[in-house]
């Protein structure tokens, strides 16, 4: 098929392509409010971003172009970017796959669980997300350097530790703590996803699999509820990607801004330190720039592997 | 009309029937261990999740004397509601008048959530049900959207509402609101799950596009609406405009409640520490509230809803 169409003529496919566009369009019609809207408020200042980087614009002068040297001054002239890049793919590793898997495990859980009983679960779980930066005051009791904060008298008393950990100052532990918040509001949009696609499941396919011969719940989860669930598994994915690459203001709120020694320096700190405090608006879109790339670079790993489910 | 009716109410009963005779479906065994284990688990986890709401529960709850003991007790020795009255005192007088903040966030709410629930889901079922020259193109740039860093689009976006005449006004919260594309895709990626043979059967009967939109799809994949309205909720709910919104009167509740919280309106020092965490539950609780009245309704349309192909 693919081959006859390399072989079709110009003039024909342009033809073809013509009379598909024209059978569509009541769908353009349909699609053209959003996508106009879309292009304006999104597509256009992605674009603008995108030129930006290559210039030196400062927001108050007008922009010179610069060529690449944004991209050349981050990867040979910044050290900070390298320990953000660092340190970024270490949060992102624990908490995109952690958060992942725990908002599907739990998702999965709760449909096992009655109807009431597992609508208040939901809530529970996604609450801390919902309620945005009011949490960031817990965790800061949480982790509190104090040696009476929440999690120091709690090692304590447990004989774990003798004197109290700077959990907020001390370049050990701030990535952890980072690591720690950004798992505890993970049960994001992805997650509700996943409620929602568990349980539209149909059920006549657990009705055939027990007769099949699928004999316990994790064959189940396998073979009938994980393949039936791919569009919401990509979903997931693609959130949990931009949210675990994204991770930064959990950090600034926590640990202050810049963190010590830059222990939890990311992409996204390293991002708004020159975007909204520096003002230096061509260098952050550079940085922007290969973080977009860096994501799309994952989405594309991410969609092979997501391929392979429920075989 | 009345076909699309029937095609729907028909394909609505059967899964309605097959709900009803719930008890004669054969599910695997669930081994009683196993589900000891399961139980034990979603409690753990529950306790940890429910952690932070309750703390910021019985900070609010705590009069001013509790308020300031560290490390926080959960438990409030003696409970008051003073600082919700003090914070709907503060709230009454005010430059501008309360009602009128609520009332400008209310219009944005509605307005915006409404309307991006019918916009977005009129793009998101052609892209997710049907090939045309450019659907795998548009397909592909809603996902990369979603990728880039909002700090660096805030200067265009800023220029094009000035350009556009919608500073200073709701619009400049509501538009752009319009075309967010999380709400989109999640919508796209439940409708690819609609089985064709629902549509065909009303495109047979003559039905258009946007009939079987409205008709067919819209009520068949109800929880993702219903997810989607509620993210998009809860983004227009916080969002405080304060960047576009420079006139009082202009302003929603969101920055009025931001301003309250941060002692900008109810004084300085500590005095306002218990208005801010009673805020802070109160703007928590609206969004929650609705979580809970439309999650409910997820739950009871949900048996009528998740056929797949």
């Amino acid at each position: 098929m693919a081959k006859n169409k390399n072989q079709m003529s110009l003039q024909r496919r342009v033809h073809l392509t013509l009379r598909d566009m024209k059978r569509s369009i009541p769908l353009y019609i349909m699609i053209a409010p959003f996508m106009i809207l879309f292009a304006i408020f999104v597509v256009y200042p992605v674009l603008t971003a995108m030129w930006y980087s290559f210039t030196d614009f400062n927001v108050l002068e007008p922009a010179n172009f610069v060529g690449l040297s944004n991209y050349r001054k981050l990867f040979l002239d910044d050290n900070i970017f390298i320990t953000a890049i660092k340190n970024t793919f270490i949060i992102a590793v624990i908490v995109g796959p952690g958060g992942y898997i725990l908002s599907f495990l739990l998702a999965w859980m709760i449909n096992e669980l009655p109807h009431k009983l597992g609508t208040v679960l939901t809530v529970i779980f996604y609450a801390p997300s919902m309620a945005g930066t009011a949490v960031i005051t817990v965790f800061a009791q949480i982790f509190s350097n104090d040696s009476n904060g929440y999690l120091n008298a709690a090692l304590r008393n447990l004989g774990i530790t003798k004197e109290a950990i700077l959990w907020l100052s001390d370049e050990k532990y701030v990535a952890l703590v980072v690591i720690l918040a950004s798992l505890w509001t993970s049960m994001g949009v992805g997650f509700l996803s996943f409620v929602a696609g568990i349980k539209g499941v149909d059920e006549a396919q657990y009705e055939a699999g027990a007769i099949d011969g699928i004999r316990n719940r994790w064959q189940e989860l396998w073979y009938i509820t994980l393949p039936n669930m791919k569009p919401q598994l990509l979903f997931g994915a693609v959130m949990t990607i931009t949210s675990s690459l994204s991770v930064g203001s959990v950090g600034d709120a926590l640990v202050g801004f810049p963190s010590p020694n830059y222990a939890s320096h990311t992409i996204v700190n390293h991002l708004n330190d020159y975007g909204s405090i520096r003002m230096e608006m061509g260098y952050a879109s550079a940085i922007a720039v290969l973080l977009f790339l860096l994501m799309i670079v994952c989405n594309m790993l991410i969609q092979k592997l997501l391929r392979k489910v429920g075989t | 009309m009345d076909i699309l009716n029937k095609i729907r109410a028909n394909y609505l009963k059967k899964k309605k029937s097959k709900l009803d005779f719930a008890p004669s479906v054969k599910k695997t065994p669930r081994s009683f261990w196993g589900n000891v284990a399961l139980g034990l688990f979603l409690l753990l986890m529950g306790l940890a999740f429910f952690f932070p709401v309750i703390y910021m529960l019985s900070q609010s709850l705590k009069p001013m004397n509790e308020m300031f003991i560290f490390p926080p007790r959960i438990l409030v020795s003696n409970p008051t509601f003073n600082n919700y009255r003090d914070f709907v005192n503060v709230l009454a007088n005010t430059v501008v008048p309360v009602t009128r903040s609520l009332f400008n966030s209310l219009f944005v709410v509605v307005v915006g959530s409404i309307g991006h629930i019918v916009i977005a889901s009129l793009c998101a079922y052609p892209l997710a049900k049907y090939k045309f020259p450019g659907s795998n193109f548009f397909n592909q740039l809603i996902v990369y959207s979603l990728m880039f860093n909002a700090t660096v689009t805030m200067i265009p976006n800023f220029l094009t509402i000035a350009r556009l005449g919608m500073l200073d006004t709701q619009w400049a919260i509501i538009i752009p609101g319009f075309a967010s594309t999380l709400g989109l895709y999640l919508m796209k990626n439940f409708m690819e799950q609609i089985p064709d043979s629902l549509m065909e059967a009303a495109q047979i009967d003559g039905a258009g596009y946007v009939r079987i939109h409205f008709l067919i799809v819209m009520p068949v994949t109800k929880p993702a609406l219903v997810t989607a309205f509620i993210l998009v909720f809860q983004s227009f709910w916080t969002n405080t405009g304060d960047r576009f919104i420079y006139t009082e009167a202009n302003k929603g509740f969101a920055y009025v409640v931001q301003q309250l919280a941060s002692g900008k309106i109810s004084g300085v020092g500590s005095s306002y520490a218990g208005i801010s965490a009673a805020s802070a539950i109160i703007m928590f609780a609206v969004p929650l509230i609705v979580f809970l009245i439309m999650q409910n309704n997820v739950v009871s349309t949900m048996a009528t809803s998740g056929m797949k192909e």
